[in-house]
């Protein structure tokens, strides 16, 4: 039972949330890319062993979808890995 | 023989006795005993039988640590493998051992000790092999199990579940963990300290030590009534903290809730932070025959003396390598007990050791090398440790301590990690990965003082005041040479007492190759018992490292798993039962379904919904053909309020639609509305249904019942994720929006008997429009939307007016004969329509192409969710050919097919070429019609197909169009 | 060859103590090259080798494992081997995986204790129904059993099965038997895999984490590094569940897996009582008992990636609750244990089993439930890797299917976030 801070709500369990998946990079103009530049932004997701950026919808709460890191061997939420890191 | 009850002293009531009965014969107790002591205090001494060799076994432990002396409680109380030493005795409690049979004296599983020297670990993977194993399951399998498995539900009596939220949540009342509390409340944190004893004081409650001049119990009294007198504190006994997960969240049960009908509540505990106060459990030295019953924990040996007032044996023997036992030896004494000799295997004893029983004889660099008797102790054989003469001493009661390990269990569950210590001989906390302490024993400080003060620096740092001054309290240091096993010992040398693991058997694996410690404990089963290897395990780490030549440290230990101890699963599920498990969600004529007797169907989304209304006498098929009649003939209802409802606006929202939708919404005009399909982004059907304008900036869009919340989420993250500053608002009003769907060629009439201000006329009120007005008096959105081919009016009202409404429509319509029409009625209706149902004809391999709506995906836009997808999986590795497409089938000769038969080439036993997704009887041809999904289906319509069905049976189809009823839709817009 | 195992030799040993057994496999010297390198000692990955040496005389085969020996999600899952798909690609393969089950412990000379009890799945729902109705016709044509009981019938066949009755939440409706579903000791298949391979000249190194993957200079595979050396092989097997995208990512190959922790637990012992596997898809749980006693249940992952072998205490509860809806006695039943195993999954829930973009390199990667599928995974990577041609079981599972997007969809309707 993760503890996940809402921007808006503070601190609530993870069962006032719903998993939305790692993020992506953000979506391609369809128009700029290739077939095989499509089904790979489609289909791969970033999948560490370590910090992970997530979406979670606070389905039970005020409605936000908002990102966190979240650490997959901890569940550990922390910071940002740095810019250009 | 053996143990009996002293006249005074302890934590009992010498007044209060208790009966109970074990293995059917009665004994009595007193009130604050343990099954096991009350065993003890009767003299009985072989309480069970081993899970393997069925060798006899008595009590050892005198806590949670106890692997030999498993129970069953039968009548009300009923449970089963429960630890004798952890059953607090009530009276009338009834018990019997486990795992043999008539009784542990004359157990006819004990043939198994004749051929043990043929079965050692893993016997059974070398042999049963032949014919197949199927053959000895079962014998093996009456063998295996404990108890006999509840058979029925507690009678009364319920579960619950509550949060906790503290500051400081310390698991374990001893010494350490109310020296912690103290400290943290007294500064005002929210402290809970949850203990899973009777009693508060821990290892204090067995031992005679005094704190600051006074009896350490008075002290353990003063700190409880403190912490009781302070707000913010919650003191749980007889509550065990099992699980630690992430994000400090744990796990605790409280299994004698002071509330009646309650049989254990469980705890979701979010801590601040967590003191691991848990103490420290004794590991036995592993000697032959060391099983015997007699041979016991020395510090379940100081319990029963100190706390339950039982001298468990008249002459005893204590065998050692470090300290602590000499207090044991003392504690004997002062009980009036007699102790033969002290069997110490360090050839050098501490002089603190020494000096608590200066009158016994202490035998210095000595080991006992096996237990003499069959059913109970006699006597132990000792011999020098460097080898040397033996001698025999006759005893009933052998008092055992191999060292101490701390109880690491739950720090280790959050995934701190573990030290080994070289001095204390033990797994220590090392780093914490959570917001975690330890203090006390269960760090290492074995000794009072310094368990008092560790308790009192931990939660001094976490409540960031100062190190209060500690009480003084006198303990003998502890001290220890680590002896992991006795090399000369004759006879099984028992690890694992539960699952009778011998030394022999770590050796035999360690020879077979089954080198690490985890291959070591799969192969020999060590620690997975039902105490999990709590006295065992750390023994087992001892003699493989002895074997391969390393430190105990390099060899490590196996993964501490939740729970700490058992816990029941009625504790876990809490108030998740009966309807409170997934409660329904009701529409205001929910009532009025059952009453007439509907079969009520899972509708998705936890909305109920009636299947069909059969009528004395009638069967399904009767039931379903006369609602489908009604529809198509006359006039039928049904309550379409579980569709789920959305309420979009702002200035974005054609646009937002555009993208979500795979057809074009933003041309919709006020008042009209348009059937859409949403996709997933790799092109997956996601959801169906109607989409209508209501003005410039408000929209209304309907999604299928089951999918509602998946949809709305999808909404709120393409909006928030993907187009965040477009101006769009999403309302889900599902549950505001309650309808009635009229729907058959009499609608319109029924429509006009209720009385309506909308102009219901084709041409004023079209197919796919939407009109405000009033229906029957009552506030009233109508929607033509047809769902069942026929004209239809969705009179969409407030929940509150619902009911009324419902039954001004059955009064309106009884002239024109109207029926409630159930789901099944709905589906044979879309079925003759060839509608599309998301739950029969997508199943994550078709598109909208393979489904005749090529229509609906559009070509005008750039781009819409899905869009690229399809097209490249179009485009892909078939070229778009030998896709399953959806067809009618026509079965001939006219006959039901089974949902979801396949459809094979010729009707051959081979790979399929589709299957057959619907079958009615349907109302209007008169004869079974079906939907299928048909490789290259759109090009084959007049072909004949064939089903196969299980069995090998063949049924030739004829392949249509998917609609079977007016295609050109004439009557629903009628 | 190893001594053989019979009742014979354990009584010979027996009457040495014990003292005379062989190791069931050795302890080799890792050398610096060989013709293949298998990254995984748990199931596939054995399966893999001993197939590769079997059934097409590749024997200088080394097998690295990180950990130890069979460490894998084959010591931490729920022991379920069945054929009930439904679609024409999974059915046959999974037949004859569980035919190859079936055959192990008498082929490999060691009781896998393989013990054909039947799977029941217990239906709640109308769609459930819909969709086992399907399952039951296309089985039958590839020889699978799948046979409908009626409500008393399944009643009768588990009589701890109390709950779910006609004022339930979710009300029985029916069931479906697969005779052919089994359970085996999980163990047991990772010892056996191990000691074959090791008879036939396989080397097995545990404690052998691969750290990079090493690529030639014309793009093949070359070998991989681990802490106690370079180790250089042709080809080189990823059989690492859970763990593949991090040792493709040594190499920039990017695959389309997300790691997932499934979670399984189990109650204490008690006598035997349920002699067939539940599996109830509706409310979201499965159990079987072992020989042991113990019952072991399994239930949905947890949400989001995860490496973290713990159980999410929601999905725990959850999974408890609808096991009781069914099980009601079961409340005073006790948890003894629960562990979590880390897995792949690939957009469309199927495996993936192909030569990478990196040639000499292969993965056998997105096994959900991947237990059932050990012996026939082995069998048909083996075939990849020794031919270079898929095996028609294992066709449309290929890696080049994303760039169609040509999923295989087992259930559902949407892939899984």
């Amino acid at each position: 039972m993760l503890l996940i801070t809402c921007p808006f709500c503070g601190p609530r369990n993870e069962s006032e949330f719903v998993y939305g998946g790692p993020v992506k990079p953000p979506r391609p103009d369809p128009a700029t890319r290739d077939d095989a530049e499509w089904t790979e932004w489609l289909t791969h997701v970033p999948n560490p062993v370590g910090p992970v950026e997530e979406q979670w919808w606070h389905a039970r709460g005020c409605g936000t979808w908002l990102t966190i890191w979240r650490d997959t061997r901890s569940h550990d939420i922390v910071g940002a890995p740095h810019d250009g890191g | 023989m053996a143990g009996k009850r002293l006249a005074k002293g302890g934590r009992i009531d010498h007044d209060r006795p208790l009966r109970f009965t074990f293995n059917g014969r009665a004994y009595s107790g007193l009130a604050g005993d343990t099954l096991a002591s009350a065993l003890l205090a009767n003299g009985l001494r072989l309480t069970a039988r081993s899970f393997k060799y069925h060798r006899p076994r008595g009590i050892v432990g005198a806590g949670v640590e106890e692997p030999s002396a498993l129970v069953e409680l039968t009548g009300a109380d009923a449970a089963g493998n429960l630890q004798a030493t952890t059953v607090p005795l009530t009276d009338g409690l009834e018990a019997r051992s486990v795992n043999c049979w008539p009784s542990p004296a004359f157990d006819l599983g004990a043939v198994a000790q004749l051929a043990g020297r043929f079965i050692p670990a893993g016997f059974y993977y070398k042999t049963f092999k032949w014919p197949n194993w199927q053959l000895y399951a079962p014998a093996i399998r009456r063998a295996a199990g404990l108890a006999a498995a509840p058979r029925t539900p507690p009678a009364e009596g319920r579960y619950e579940a509550r949060y906790g939220h503290c500051d400081l949540l310390i698991a374990g009342a001893g010494p350490a963990g109310l020296m912690a509390a103290q400290v943290a409340a007294r500064a005002g944190l929210r402290v809970m300290i949850v203990d899973e004893g009777t009693e508060p004081g821990g290892a204090l409650l067995s031992r005679r030590l005094q704190i600051a001049g006074a009896p350490a119990l008075q002290w353990v009294e003063e700190a409880v009534a403190e912490l009781a007198a302070l707000p913010d504190v919650i003191h749980l006994q007889q509550a065990t903290v099992w699980a630690c997960r992430e994000h400090n969240y744990l796990m605790a049960t409280e299994r004698a809730p002071e509330r009646p009908g309650l049989m254990e509540r469980s705890w979701r505990i979010r801590a601040g932070h967590v003191i691991t106060a848990t103490g420290a459990m004794e590991r036995a030295i592993p000697f032959g025959n060391n099983d015997r019953p007699g041979v016991m924990l020395a510090s379940a040996v100081q319990s029963y003396v100190n706390r339950y007032a039982v001298l468990p044996g008249r002459r005893a023997v204590i065998f050692a390598n470090n300290n602590s036992a000499y207090a044991v030896a003392a504690d004997l004494l002062a009980a009036g007990g007699q102790v033969v000799a002290i069997i110490d295997s360090r050839a050098d004893v501490p002089e603190a050791a020494r000096a608590l029983v200066p009158q016994l004889t202490v035998r210095a660099g000595h080991v006992v090398i096996s237990a003499h008797g069959a059913r109970a102790l006699r006597g132990v054989r000792i011999a020098p440790l460097a080898g040397g003469p033996e001698e025999t001493l006759a005893c009933d009661l052998l008092a055992v301590s191999g060292g101490w390990n701390p109880a690491v269990h739950l720090w280790s569950q959050s995934r701190s990690t573990l030290r080994y210590d070289e001095a204390l001989a033990a797994f220590l906390p090392d780093r914490p990965a959570q917001a975690f302490s330890a203090a006390g024993a269960a760090a290492g400080a074995f000794a009072l003082e310094d368990a008092l003060r560790s308790g009192a620096e931990v939660a001094a740092r976490i409540a960031n005041v100062a190190v209060p001054e500690i009480p003084d309290a006198q303990d003998l240091p502890y001290a220890i040479a680590p002896h992991w096993r006795v090399e000369a010992a004759r006879g099984k040398a028992f690890l694992d007492l539960q699952n009778d693991v011998t030394v022999d058997d770590v050796h035999l694996a360690l020879r077979e190759g089954y080198s690490d410690v985890e291959l070591v404990k799969r192969y020999t089963t060590a620690g997975m018992g039902i105490d999990q290897g709590k006295t065992g395990n750390v023994n087992v780490i001892g003699t493989v490292a002895l074997a391969r030549g390393l430190e105990p440290g390099a060899v490590g230990t196996t993964t501490f798993r939740a729970p700490w101890t058992p816990v029941s699963f009625g504790a876990i599920a809490g108030m998740r039962d009966g309807q409170l498990a997934l409660p329904w969600r009701h529409t205001p004529v929910t009532q009025w379904n059952l009453d007439r007797g509907a079969v009520m169907y899972e509708a998705g989304a936890r909305w109920r919904r009636p299947g069909y209304f059969p009528r004395p006498g009638e069967t399904m098929q009767e039931a379903v053909d006369r609602e489908c009649r009604a529809v198509r003939f006359g006039v039928g209802v049904y309550d379409g309020s579980p569709l789920g409802k959305f309420e979009l606006k702002g200035r974005c929202v054609g646009r937002f639609l555009d993208f979500l939708y795979s057809n074009i919404m933003s041309s919709l005009t006020p008042g009209n509305g348009r059937y859409g399909l949403m996709l997933s982004d790799d092109g997956l059907i996601m959801d169906d249904g109607v989409c209508f304008r209501l003005d410039a900036g408000r929209w209304m869009i309907s999604t299928s019942t089951g999918h509602a919340e998946a949809i709305h989420s999808h909404m709120e993250e393409q909006l928030q994720m993907r187009c965040p500053g477009w101006n769009v608002l999403i309302t889900p009003v599902t549950s505001q929006w309650t309808n009635a769907t009229i729907c058959g060629p009499q609608a319109r009439a029924v429509m006009e008997a209720l009385g309506t201000d909308i102009d219901l006329s084709p041409e004023a009120f079209p197919f796919m429009s939407l009109r405000d007005g009033h229906v029957a008096g009552l506030p009233a959105r109508v929607v033509r939307v047809s769902f069942t081919g026929e004209l239809s009016f969705e009179v969409n009202v407030a929940p509150r007016h619902m009911r009324e409404l419902w039954d001004r429509v059955m009064e309106a319509g009884a002239d024109f004969g109207i029926l409630p029409v159930g789901s099944e009625a709905s589906h044979v209706l879309r079925v003759e329509k060839g509608f599309l149902s998301l739950g029969h004809e997508v199943d994550g391999t078709v598109d909208a192409h393979d489904l005749g709506m090529g229509w609906v995906m559009s070509r005008k836009k750039d781009d819409y969710l899905g869009k690229r997808a399809v097209a490249i999986r179009r485009a892909g590795s078939h070229g778009g050919a030998g896709r399953r497409e959806l067809v009618g089938v026509l079965p001939e000769p006219d006959c039901p097919i089974p949902e979801g038969a396949p459809l094979t080439p010729g009707g051959r036993r081979e790979a399929t070429e589709g299957f057959v997704t619907a079958c009615v009887w349907s109302v209007v041809q008169e004869r079974w019609v079906g939907l299928a999904l048909l490789e290259n289906g759109h090009a084959r319509q007049g072909e004949t197909a064939y089903v196969r069905l299980k069995g090998g049976a063949v049924i030739p189809v004829r392949v249509s169009a998917p609609c079977h009823y007016d295609p050109d839709g004439q009557r629903l817009r009628s | 060859m190893p001594q053989r195992y019979s009742l014979v030799s354990l009584l010979r040993h027996g009457l040495n103590r014990h003292t005379t057994w062989a190791p069931a496999w050795r302890s080799p010297q890792l050398k610096d090259r060989y013709d293949v390198i298998v990254i995984g000692a748990g199931g596939h990955g054995l399966a893999t080798a001993y197939y590769l040496a079997k059934e097409h005389g590749v024997t200088n085969i080394a097998v690295l494992e990180r950990g130890w020996l069979g460490g894998g999600n084959i010591a931490r899952n729920t022991i379920t081997i069945r054929s009930n798909y439904m679609r024409d690609a999974s059915i046959p393969f999974y037949v004859k995986s569980v035919a190859l089950y079936e055959a192990m412990t008498r082929e490999l000379d060691f009781n896998t204790m393989h013990s054909k009890r039947g799977m029941i799945d217990v239906i709640q729902t109308w769609g459930m129904m819909r969709d086992r109705r399907r399952r039951q016709h296309i089985m039958d044509i590839h020889g699978a059993t799948y046979e409908q009981l009626s409500v008393a019938e399944l009643r009768h066949r588990v009589p701890a099965l109390t709950g779910g009755g006609p004022e339930a939440r979710l009300p029985v409706l029916g069931a479906f038997v697969h005779t052919d579903a089994a359970v085996n000791r999980h163990d047991a298949v990772a010892w056996a895999y191990a000691r074959a391979i090791d008879a036939m000249g396989g080397a097995i190194h545990q404690q052998t984490p691969v750290t990079q993957l090493l690529r030639g200079r014309d793009g093949r595979i070359e070998g991989v590094e681990t802490p106690r050396g370079t180790v250089r092989a042709p080809k080189v097997v990823i059989a690492v569940s859970g763990h593949t995208t991090s040792l493709t990512e040594t190499l920039g190959l990017k695959l389309p897996l997300r790691s997932m922790n499934l979670t399984a637990f189990v109650s204490e012992p008690v006598r035997p009582l349920i002699d067939v596997i539940i599996n109830c898809p509706d409310a979201g749980v499965y159990l079987s008992q072992t020989d042991k006693g113990e019952l072991v249940i399994g239930g949905p992952p947890d949400p989001g990636q995860s490496y973290r072998r713990d159980i999410k205490q929601g999905v725990f509860e959850e999974t408890v609750a609808s096991m009781l809806s069914l099980f009601p006695a079961f409340k005073r039943l006790k948890l003894l244990r629960q562990w979590g195993g880390h897995l792949d999954i690939a957009p469309d829930a199927s495996p993936i089993q192909d030569e990478t973009e990196v040639p000499g390199l292969f993965v056998t990667a997105g096994w959900w439930g991947g237990y059932k599928a050990i012996p026939a995974g082995g069998l048909t990577l083996a075939h990849l890797v020794a031919t270079g041609r898929p095996h028609p079981l294992m066709e449309p599972f290929s890696l080049r299917r994303f760039r169609h997007l040509d999923y295989q969809m087992e259930t559902g309707t949407t892939t899984a976030r």
